[in-house]
């Protein structure tokens, strides 16, 4: 998995590319979710546009970055939703926690 | 990646160990015995993949063939055999042109399926796990999950090719 941080205003994208699956990306998507609430950040967004594979760790760490995000006051949001993942969250429920964006201007007023 | 050690076990005959491809007639077989890491887990895929090519199946139709038998040996590795590298995931391929049949197997103490919580019900849907059976049902025709009297766990899943179920892939295609 490959990844890059852009901060706009006080929101923190983290964009992922390639694999998210146990052992390889989910460790490192966990630490990414972790520095961002170090650094101070409250408002963060997965973009998930290029992500090609995922597995059930894969949400999980998903999941896990929602439940830690929520824990310090803050909020996380999906974007740029692959087909592939938007029918897993659909099948796991899951579409029902995550608030799901498709651009930066959805994203900036979602959270204002 | 593969570890040296994994490649010698892969590439050293004869112990028995080596993935072992034969087209008998339509059906084309192949065993692994790895140790318990995540790792091995690509090196299952490519595998799969070999035996795809094989068998002559579209990257659409093995896709959720692959996204189980990685679900499948991440449990093996995780729950099963708990990363324990003195224990062995056992995989087993079996495929035809119209039917893709996996076993994959650990030596760990077992467990009772019926007992994993329905990941999709409200109280469980912020648990970070218990979601590797459900994919596996959700993209094969058929599960079952046993244990072995000599102990360990037994998954043994299949899908056809043809198959009507329509279940989303968790793999690029």
């Amino acid at each position: 998995m490959k990844s890059e941080i852009v901060d706009r205003g006080d929101v923190r994208f983290i964009k992922l590319s390639g694999k998210i699956t146990i052992g390889s990306g989910d460790v490192e998507l966990r630490h990414l979710v972790h520095s961002a609430l170090d650094d101070g950040k409250k408002k963060i967004v997965l973009d998930l546009g290029k992500v090609s594979t995922i597995d059930s760790s894969g949400i999980g760490e998903m999941v896990a970055a929602y439940t830690s995000v929520a824990k310090r006051d803050g909020q996380l949001k999906l974007m740029h939703l692959p087909s592939k993942i938007n029918d897993i969250l659909q099948v796991t429920q899951l579409i029902t926690v995550f608030d799901v964006l498709d651009s930066d201007e959805e994203v900036m007023s979602s959270f204002s | 990646m593969v570890t040296s050690e994994e490649r010698r076990r892969l590439t050293a005959p004869p112990d028995g160990m080596i993935p072992r491809i034969m087209s008998g007639g339509a059906t084309y077989r192949a065993r692994l015995s790895l140790s318990s890491r995540f790792e091995n887990i690509e090196l299952a895929e490519r595998v799969l993949g070999e035996l795809c090519d094989e068998a002559g199946w579209s990257e659409a139709g093995r896709s959720p063939v692959l996204s189980s038998l990685r679900e499948a040996i991440a449990n093996a590795v995780r729950h099963g055999n708990r990363m324990d590298l003195g224990r062995r995931v056992g995989v087993e391929y079996e495929l035809s042109e119209g039917e893709a049949v996996l076993r994959v197997s650990d030596e760990g103490e077992g467990f009772d399926p019926s007992a994993v919580p329905d990941p999709t019900a409200p109280e469980n849907l912020l648990r970070p796990g218990g979601r590797g059976i459900f994919f596996m049902k959700q993209l094969m025709d058929r599960v079952t999950i046993e244990t072995r009297p000599a102990g360990g766990t037994l998954v043994v899943m299949s899908r056809r090719l043809n198959t009507e179920k329509t279940g989303g892939t968790l793999h690029e295609e």
